[in-house]
């Protein structure tokens, strides 16, 4: 199947699914819906020959057909009961979504301080009109398909609203649940505000609970204000049916301090984009990643810093850990406009290699219009060092158990920077069980459908 | 205790080892002398097991053993031990976890439980003292930005963590200082049991002074040409080593 025979499928679906599309969300997000569409019908699907998706073919995972579904359907069993977060020592606010729709069996939040806002992307399109009106769309880039496929085709999400001057103690935890009979193409979109001098921390986990394929575009829009503070942890654990192509666009005002990680655990094919716009001065921003990979998985990280302002700081480190004939894609672009002096941007994608069939493309892009910043780039692909492996068996360690301390040592950098120390210890404690060949990503879920 | 019979090794097409012959007693200190070149390090990673040395003739037994048929992590267990001239450096790989592992590996090949958390740091603050290693380092990443000293520190501090059977001290007094040179002597010393052996290969007096071996060998071109008591250290010492290049010519 061609690129034009997938953008012409998603035509008739648009057309076919008009009146559906258009329920029950607000005016503007319909508006944006018509002009992301007749963009995404100029620009399609993109495939190798797009610069930016060399390394991921998105037309070969929106060939197969899926089942697209217009509405919210009803699960036959409460999610709640099926699934349970095992993050010991963690009290979270959580929040289901499924299929790309807020849940609508989410348990009501206690505890929120005044003004926190949690609930469906449709609802505060029309209940939260103003808030949703000043930010949805707006930090985006259309720069691919991709987004525009995902602003055309959206209906739900979550919104999360952190008002003014209010630290939100508790981590909200949002579980992505994928389940269903067939395969399913889901859309999700979701919109995060941090008012000024406001901090939250979020934990986001991507679970497929069924053994179908599913094909997932989803776009979390995150606006840090004036000095807020936030953590944005994204946990990837789904399976090799399943392909997820997640877009994250952030936008930090001035002296606000994110934090962005990553860790694929697992997936069929992971693309994700992760954009940050530094736009007021003495932002600080911190992006970090890390991919497991092995059988024939394919993990692509595209990011995207600009440094809009000046005096703004950026450190970003992506780390992986590949097996058998798993590919992996990392491009690290940084942008600092002419007047952003004082930047500091540095950048660091570093793979092991751990079978002779794996393939890494690691690309840092670096373009720099001001004169007075310090930045810096290195990219490294390399394999378990000898040595120190003789090292840890001449100690009486097994050579198997000596590999697994190596790798595990590779990526606990990454782990360290996580800031929550119950889920830094239990991410810690995925990733062993992942690199020990046990499963992991079924182990929260009560279905046990795959074993 | 080791018995190495007309020992022969290589690394690519170059023999190193050309009939090594020893028989090490237990409760001997055994030192291996000679100048650059002459195979030392070659024959202290070929029984430690290093992989990139070909064997390609004699017999090593350890205890009755066949050693060259283990690999490296079963004759740590069985009870050698190697002390590394360069100790290497393992970015990420917590000392203390490295060294739990290793000690409950050894636990394990005896058929004994793991070690409990409580009793593990009593005994890692014990063996610690003894080679006055800083307990800061404990919490760093095994041997990363290390000293040399306390690389070699290190070293010691493992074995008596792990309690060899034999233990052989590759070039353990290079680079290091004259404190630290004491208290690592003074550290194999105090580990030092009737029934334990060591090897010490070395290239100067210097640690021979400190620890003092029963049996002295000249190991040159592959093989070990001259055995004698510890006078032959002060011999060579005062002589250098040309004197027996020359006596090996004229016979």
């Amino acid at each position: 199947m061609s690129v034009e025979k997938i953008n012409k499928d998603f035509q008739d679906l648009f057309v076919q699914g008009k009146e559906l599309l258009y329920n029950g969300v607000n005016d503007l997000m319909n508006e944006k819906r018509e002009i992301a569409f007749n963009r995404f019908i100029e620009g399609g699907i993109p495939d190798k020959k797009n610069e930016n998706y060399k390394n991921t073919d998105l037309s070969k995972i929106y060939e197969r057909d899926y089942n697209v579904v217009l509405n919210y359907h009803r699960q036959d069993v409460d999610l709640n009961d099926v699934f349970t977060c095992d993050v010991p020592n963690l009290d979270t606010h959580l929040v289901l979504t499924t299929n790309g729709w807020y849940y609508a069996r989410n348990h009501e939040l206690s505890g929120l301080p005044d003004g926190v806002i949690v609930c469906s992307l449709q609802e505060a399109s029309i209940k939260h009109k103003d808030l949703f009106e000043k930010h949805y769309g707006k930090y985006t880039i259309s720069d691919n398909g991709v987004t525009d496929l995902n602003t055309a085709f959206a209906q739900d999400g979550y919104f999360i609203y952190v008002p003014e001057n209010v630290i939100l103690e508790k981590t909200i935890q949002i579980v992505n649940l994928m389940r269903a009979n067939a395969d399913l193409m889901s859309f999700q979109r979701n919109l995060i505000i941090i008012g000024k001098n406001s901090q939250a921390k979020f934990m986001v986990c991507d679970h497929a609970l069924s053994s179908v394929n599913f094909l997932s575009n989803n776009l979390t829009e995150i606006c840090a204000e004036e000095n807020a503070v936030v953590d944005y942890y994204q946990l990837q654990s789904q399976t090799l049916k399943c392909s997820l192509v997640d877009s994250v666009f952030v936008n930090q005002e001035k002296n606000s301090n994110v934090l962005n990680h990553t860790v694929t655990l697992y997936g069929g094919l992971i693309r994700n984009n992760i954009f940050t716009k530094l736009s007021g001065e003495n932002a600080e921003n911190h992006t970090y990643g890390m991919y497991l990979t092995d059988s024939v998985q394919h993990v692509d990280n595209y990011t995207y810093i600009d440094h809009a302002s000046a005096k703004c700081f950026s450190k970003e480190n992506f780390k992986g850990v590949l097996d058998d004939k798993s590919t992996v894609g990392f491009t690290g672009r940084i942008e600092v406009r002419p007047d952003s002096q004082q930047t500091e941007a540095y950048q660091n994608n570093n793979n092991l290699l751990i079978s002779d069939d794996a393939k890494v493309f690691t690309k840092p892009q670096l373009v720099i219009d001001a004169d007075d910043v310090k930045c810096s780039h290195g990219a490294t692909v390399g394999q378990i060092d000898e040595d120190a492996l003789f090292y840890l068996r001449s100690r009486g360690i097994g050579a198997k158990e000596a590999r697994m301390m190596m790798v595990f040592a590779f990526t606990n950098e990454i782990i360290g920077k996580i800031r929550i120390e119950p889920i830094r210890e239990r991410v810690a404690q995925l990733v062993e069980k992942r690199l020990r060949g046990e499963d992991s990503h079924c182990d929260a879920c009560k279905l046990q459908c795959n074993k | 205790m080791l018995e190495i019979k007309d020992l022969h090794a290589k690394v690519g097409d170059k023999e190193i080892l050309k009939g090594v012959n020893l028989v090490v007693k237990p409760g001997e200190v055994h030192a291996i002398m000679g100048p650059n070149g002459a195979g030392k390090s070659t024959l202290s990673s070929v029984l430690a097991g290093r992989e990139v040395f070909d064997v390609t003739k004699g017999e090593v037994h350890f205890q009755g053993k066949d050693l060259l048929a283990l690999p490296a992590e079963d004759r740590a267990r069985e009870g050698v031990f190697m002390s590394f001239q360069y100790p290497v450096e393992i970015p990420g790989v917590n000392t203390v976890n490295f060294l739990k592992t290793a000690v409950n590996e050894h636990r394990k090949y005896k058929g004994l439980e793991p070690l409990a958390a409580g009793a593990f740091l009593k005994l890692m603050r014990e063996k610690q003292a003894l080679v006055e290693m800083d307990a800061k380092l404990m919490n760093r990443s095994v041997n990363e930005g290390f000293s040399g000293g306390e690389k070699k520190k290190n070293e010691i501090f493992q074995m008596a963590m792990l309690e060899p059977k034999l233990s052989i001290l590759d070039e353990t007094d290079s680079g290091l200082d004259i404190d630290a040179l004491r208290i690592v002597s003074q550290g194999v010393n105090t580990l030092k049991t009737p029934e334990t052996s060591t090897i010490v290969i070395t290239h100067y007096q210097r640690l021979l002074d400190y620890i003092v071996p029963d049996v002295v060998h000249v190991l040159y071109d592959g093989r070990i040409v001259k055995t004698a008591g510890r006078e032959l250290v002060a011999e060579l010492e005062e002589k250098g080593y040309d004197w027996i290049k020359k006596e090996l010519e004229e016979h």
